[in-house]
């Protein structure tokens, strides 16, 4: 094979894999990577901040089910994607993140923009390299695609230093490879599968958890086979959204902090649960010690240190979600759920998700609205806080890969980004984040991104002037100590704000129409409940990013709560 | 609870980093930890010991089994291997004599492997109880300094 340069070698990986899209900032340590892109066929997005690219490609990611690619150059580049890629390993995203680095003779000197990249990401990725020499790098990228998008999906970063680059190699890009020490294990043992049949025969009162792998594994059709054949009720974690029909019956939608009522008090309840691809994170299981006490708990999960950490687990299955529920299918015999049904149906008639539906305009009722409005096809991302969990519960998700949202670390200014990602992988979709007036503003600055490449973005911002979540554990656990939440607080503000919304001096700072004209993107105020339908029927008709501001009401909070490490038991409101 | 691992892995540079993470993000202390080249030189064998609760280590296991860069993890048990550690101690000869010194040394076969005016440094290896008597045996005559190796471990069998 003729040599080429290692920057060569980098776009050939991307051919060679059929990455369509890649996200990232230039800089020195990867300017030779750049000076091939521009020439090669791949779709290249310039960011306005590495972390955008970072989460961009985590959202196209989730939304297209493909590896995601993001460049970012040495020291404050690589920094940067720190928090997007905590993002995506938290939730179990294919990334790979392609880094420059100072020449091989000077790392370890504290050179110019040198930051011990992989050191840093170590941590915070599935796998990470630093290429040393350039004859590994087409084995190195190879691996990192493999490792990235299979067993559970994650992050790999890949530290290449500049002379890396552009030092010459004959070393083919790898067609096939073999990695000793990674073998995923795909297909459940059998017996373990028997022994879940079994238990579901004889459950009275089962009920399905899905989380995030099922999307990852595909398994979406087996896991509706599964319960509509078997008939048991399924609840999804925020990670599972789409993962079931919310429009089946069978369905109880999300369960824990914010979850419904009806899905929690199913968990407390249970005699088997059936976790796919979920790990039991504390945000679902609340007090671990009273978490489904009478349940006998199946988990099926591709990553064996997932079992049993955080719940004692009486049948483990490791394995692929879709491979272990094709052999389940093949034995299922369908215990008889009907009273427990019925029992459900009550409780879902009793405890609806519900708000307060009067003139004011409420949060929860701008998402219902996307969701008619979209007839529930949007690819919904969000922010973090009171949006993301109003959008989790009052938009229908009934398809996978339809709901993005940082899950597990929680990541404020998500939702732009990701969105921009998502579109780029789905050109034809309709995006829409959800977002709070917080959030927002720590990546407004990929609007720039979406308005110049054509990506038409709809940000629902609901800007209640707070930072709404904390404020409300302020309001519920801190005796309304509204400690530095009111982002419309000011120099001038009274010492003793009563947070009356008559006295307020009602500064919105940024005013966010304003903002998206200033970035080319279209502005639209709402601050009346009769104008929600025809400002996102307009935003959903304009082709281009749109960002709609919505006034709500400053103090409404998400409800059903379980306060954290309490048990699902005990929940706060919830009733309308 | 006390836990003997030994963890089979590509010998590279920063598989060792990514292992001794998995023991410190947990506020575990590794009481020790040894790495050499096996018969294969592309694989290195780590011996770790490692304190905790039952619980974590089982997890820690999980995890370093899942590495991509560890290719095996065997869990040893009280009986089912044998260890051996290595114990260089540096003693001096000021306080009992160096007769003495090289009395002990011979009736627990240990080396004398460096001599000074004042000291006799003593190689042995043995295991951990072994190690443990001896050191106990050199305390009078004043202990210097020294170097501990930390176990080695293998199954017994097969
Ligand atoms: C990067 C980051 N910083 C801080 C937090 C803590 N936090 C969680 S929710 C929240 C408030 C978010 O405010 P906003 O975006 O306006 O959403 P709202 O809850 O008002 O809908 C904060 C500060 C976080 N999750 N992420
Ligand atoms: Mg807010």
């Amino acid at each position: 094979m003729k040599p080429r340069s290692g920057a060569k070698v980098i776009i050939e990986s991307f051919v060679q894999e059929a990455v369509d899209a890649v996200f990232g900032i230039p800089g020195g340590a990867v300017i030779d990577i750049f000076d091939e892109l521009n020439k090669s066929p791949v779709n290249f997005y310039l960011t306005r901040h590495e972390q955008g690219a970072a989460h961009a490609a985590d959202g196209y990611a989730r939304a297209t089910g493909k590896v995601g690619v993001c460049i970012a150059t040495s020291g404050p580049g690589a920094t940067n994607l720190v928090t997007g890629l905590a993002t995506a390993n938290m939730d179990s995203v294919p990334v790979v993140a392609l880094t420059g680095q100072v020449p091989t003779s000077m790392i370890g000197n504290d050179a110019f923009q040198e930051a011990y990249t992989s050191g840093i990401t170590r941590s915070i990725t599935k796998h990470n390299y630093l290429v040393k020499d350039v004859n590994d790098l087409p084995r190195i990228l190879k691996e990192a695609f493999l490792i990235a998008a299979t067993g559970r999906p994650g992050p790999v970063a890949i530290d290449i230093p500049k002379d890396v680059q552009q030092a010459l190699t004959s070393v083919p890009y790898p067609k096939e490879i073999e990695i000793r020490g990674y073998k995923p294990t795909v297909k459940g043992h059998l017996r373990q599968i028997r022994q879940v049949a079994d238990a579901i025969k004889k459950a009275k009162k089962p009920v399905i958890l899905a989380g995030g792998g099922v999307i990852a594994s595909g398994a979406h059709k087996e896991l509706h086979e599964l319960a509509t054949r078997a008939r048991i009720p399924v609840t999804t974690t925020l990670m599972g959204l789409g993962t079931f029909p919310e429009t089946d019956p069978l369905a109880l939608k999300m369960l824990g902090m914010h979850g419904t009522a009806y899905a929690n008090y199913a968990m407390v309840e249970a005699d088997l649960i059936i976790s796919v691809g979920a790990r039991f994170d504390d945000r679902i299981t609340g007090k671990l010690s009273e978490f489904a006490v009478n349940a006998d708990i199946v988990h099926i999960d591709i990553d064996p240190t997932s079992i049993g950490k955080s719940v004692p687990v009486d049948i483990p299955v490791v394995g692929d979600a879709r491979a272990v529920l094709r052999e389940l299918l093949k034995i299922l015999e369908p215990p008889r759920t009907a009273a427990w049904l019925k029992k459900i149906a009550k409780w879902k008639k009793e405890q609806p998700l519900a708000y307060k539906d009067d003139d004011a305009l409420r949060p929860q009722y701008v998402i219902e609205q996307v969701c008619a409005l979209t007839k529930g096809d949007a690819v919904i991302t969000t922010e973090v806080g009171q949006n993301q969990m109003w959008a989790a519960q009052f938009y229908t998700y009934t398809k996978p890969r339809t709901f993005l949202s940082s899950g597990g670390l929680g990541t404020m200014g998500y939702g732009l980004p990701a969105a921009i990602g998502a579109q780029a992988g789905l050109p034809g979709a309709t995006v829409v984040d959800i977002a709070g007036d917080g959030s927002i503003q720590m990546n407004i600055q990929e609007l720039a991104t979406a308005c110049l490449n054509d990506l038409p973005v709809k940000v629902m911002i609901l800007n209640n002037g707070y930072l709404g979540m904390v404020r409300q554990w302020q309001e519920l656990f801190y005796a309304e100590n509204y400690s530095f939440t009111c982002l419309r607080r000011g120099k001038d503000c009274p010492e003793d704000c009563d947070h009356s919304f008559e006295n307020c001096p009602k500064r919105a700072i940024p005013d966010f129409v304003k903002l998206a004209e200033a970035y080319g993107a279209v502005g639209i105020r709402v601050t009346k409940k009769k104008d929600v339908v025809p400002a996102i029927k307009k935003a959903l008709a304009t082709k281009k990013p749109v960002i709609v501001d919505f006034i709500v009401e400053r103090e409404e909070n998400v409800y059903p709560m379980v306060p954290s490490g309490g048990s699902l038991k005990h929940m706060m409101g919830g009733m309308a | 609870m006390r836990e003997t691992i030994a963890v089979l892995v590509e010998n590279r540079f920063g598989v060792l980093a990514r292992v001794v993470d998995l023991f410190s993000t947990r506020g575990f202390n590794i009481d020790s930890l040894n790495v050499a080249e096996t018969m294969d030189p592309a694989v290195s064998r780590m011996t770790i010991v490692v304190q905790g609760d039952e619980a974590v280590l089982e997890q820690v296991r999980k995890q370093l089994s899942k590495l991509v860069d560890t290719t095996k993890v065997i869990r040893f048990f009280e009986g089912d291997h044998v260890e051996r550690e290595m114990l260089l101690a540096k003693v001096s000869t000021q306080k009992r004599g160096r007769p003495e010194l090289m009395e002990i040394a011979r009736l627990c076969r240990a080396d004398i492997v460096d001599v000074g005016e004042t000291f006799l440094t003593l190689g042995f290896m043995g295991a951990k109880d072994e190690i443990a008597r001896l050191l106990e045996l050199l305390k009078p005559f004043q202990i210097l300094e020294i170097a501990r190796t930390g176990p080695a471990a293998l199954g017994r069998g097969k």
